[in-house]
């Protein structure tokens, strides 16, 4: 089985897992445990982790507060960030692409009664600045905007909104879910406030991730989202997930050692993919600016080819996404793509290869070889194929829609 | 989400993908679905004008794999089935031949109405009242 969905969630890397493994058994304690030294081991891991981790992201450990993922950690940062300054205002921007965590954060902020943007993108799938400058105003206390984008890999960009943002006294918050142990993000020379990122996508364990809140000029307060002992400075009350986060740090660790070199290897191999499939197959578009994109990213449309009936092909063998409806809970086409323009059709015809560190070469040969015979097998089997085959323009025929 | 033997046996060894030739008069042809949609049914009859028995029936599908494996299963169906008796097959009779889950029952439904479409062109063709639309209330 070839693995080619880690913006999905990486594996762990077995690294990671040997350091977890003695806080299950030998060191099962507490990090809240003041008294007695099982407490004390754990709290003095969770401490080390905190730093790994804070290493990665360039910043002072006291600057991360652990959660249970990215999902709860953009939670905690726009509500939070919402309930806290709501005497300076209510506004909020974010953009169309982002993650479901923020898009549906911002939807629970708007019945809490405040207001919020959502900047289109342009047709590369990056936010038109002028736009985001046009749309502060002095109600505005939060620009969220994502670092790389799940399913396009796209980077936004970072320093330019970071800018805009410190010159108009706004917080800047950022999923880097996607982004974070894959390329080097330094929120503080971004202008980043607060910054969302998790383990699983960084080849650590899942059920674990962090928010870094600035502290320091200036000094970035969360209203906590839940109520219990206060823990990790008052933003964010629970026990501590101790293995959790000793795998989260070791996975920090290696990710600092080796992301640069991952990148190298693995943007190769997603450049030999691509371009192989666009050279054997006619037809087929990339999603998204490709001088903006994560390393190990690439998203293709195939086009008069149904995503997950091309995926249903080799999905014995190949894991990987689709922006096919057919393959989502909503049963809508990939709303990121639609956002950028590509239409309906191509959404449902495109496929998501996200490579990581254990991909190989033979992986890509592979895959380049199943890709090309699934989109030529639904090729033969499509009415829509067959018909542009035969020059009818696609966009005159009267579709009975359903 | 795991398939079916039998879905997947159609979708791997689809039966009857093809073309007939639609400006023939003894072919009815039903095209539908849209590409927004993600599902677009072609599905053909040759219907023989002496016994009024579908003698072939052919299909070519833009969609997922329920999609495609629907509209084999519905050639399977067809021939050697009159039209009358080709109009009564219901949507609800391919879902549980392939064991569909809800999400795919309009794939389903698409393939009934495909073949309700092809019919009523041969119907058209041959001058024969269209009482079938090629719609369905069941989606």
């Amino acid at each position: 089985m070839i693995y080619l969905d880690n913006n999905a969630t990486t594996p762990a890397d077995p690294r990671v897992v040997d350091t977890m493994i003695p806080f299950f058994y030998e060191n099962p304690g507490n990090a809240a445990s003041r008294n007695h030294p099982y407490g004390w081991v754990a709290e003095e891991a969770v401490d080390y982790a905190r730093e790994q981790i804070a290493n990665l992201i360039h910043v002072d450990p006291k600057e991360i507060i652990f959660t249970s993922g990215a999902t709860e950690a953009d939670n905690l940062a726009i509500k939070g960030v919402f309930e806290m300054y709501s005497r300076k205002g209510n506004h909020i921007i974010t953009c169309t692409t982002e993650h479901k965590a923020v898009l549906d954060a911002c939807k629970k902020v708007e019945k809490m009664g405040g207001e919020v943007t959502y900047l289109d993108v342009k047709g590369d799938g990056l936010i038109d600045l002028d736009e985001l400058k046009a749309a502060i105003t002095d109600k505005t206390v939060l620009v969220s905007i994502m670092y790389a984008n799940n399913e396009t890999g796209l980077i936004q960009p970072m320093k330019e909104i970071g800018e805009i943002c410190e010159e108009k006294g706004v917080l800047f918050m950022s999923d880097a879910t996607q982004a974070v142990g894959k390329i080097d993000v330094n929120p503080k020379e971004l202008g980043i406030h607060l910054m969302a990122f998790t383990s699983h996508k960084m080849y650590g364990p899942k059920g674990v991730g962090a928010l870094f809140v600035n502290r320091k000029n200036p000094r970035v307060k969360v209203t906590a989202q839940m109520d219990g002992g206060g823990h990790e400075r008052g933003m964010r009350s629970g026990t501590l997930n101790v293995p959790g986060i000793v795998g989260f740090g070791k996975a920090a660790e290696i990710a600092m050692k080796e992301m640069k070199q991952d990148a190298e290897r693995l943007s190769k191999l997603r450049d030999k993919l691509e371009q192989t499939l666009l050279a054997n197959l006619e037809e087929c578009e990339v999603n998204g600016n490709p001088a903006h994109r994560m390393p190990h990213v690439s998203n293709i449309s195939f086009k008069h080819v149904e995503g997950e009936g091309l995926m249903m092909t080799f999905n014995q063998n190949i894991a990987l996404s689709s922006g096919s409806a057919c393959t989502s809970a909503s049963l809508e086409p990939s709303y990121v793509l639609v956002a950028m323009g590509v239409g309906d059709e191509l959404a449902h015809s495109s496929l998501r290869f996200s490579l990581g560190r254990f991909t190989k070469e033979e992986d890509i040969d592979y895959a380049i070889e199943a890709v090309t015979k699934g989109v030529n097998h639904m090729r033969d089997l499509s009415p829509i194929w067959e018909m542009y085959k035969e020059g009818v323009d696609l966009s005159s025929v009267e579709w009975s829609e359903h | 989400m795991a398939y079916s033997e039998k879905l997947l046996d159609h979708f791997k060894n689809p039966r009857n993908v093809g073309t007939l030739d639609k400006g023939s008069k003894t072919v009815g042809t039903g095209l539908v679905g849209a590409p927004e949609c993600g599902d677009v049914m072609r599905l053909q009859i040759e219907v023989d004008e002496a016994s009024g028995k579908i003698t072939d029936a052919k299909f070519k599908t833009f969609g997922c794999g329920s999609a495609i494996a629907s509209s084999s299963l519905a050639t399977e169906w067809l021939k050697g089935k009159s039209v009358d008796e080709a109009l009564s097959i219901d949507n609800m009779e391919i879902v549980e031949e392939l064991a569909l889950p809800p999400v795919k029952i309009h794939c389903s439904v698409l393939a009934e109405d495909a073949i309700k479409s092809a019919i009523a062109d041969y119907r058209k063709k041959n001058g024969e009242a269209v009482e079938a639309a090629a719609s369905s209330e069941k989606a």
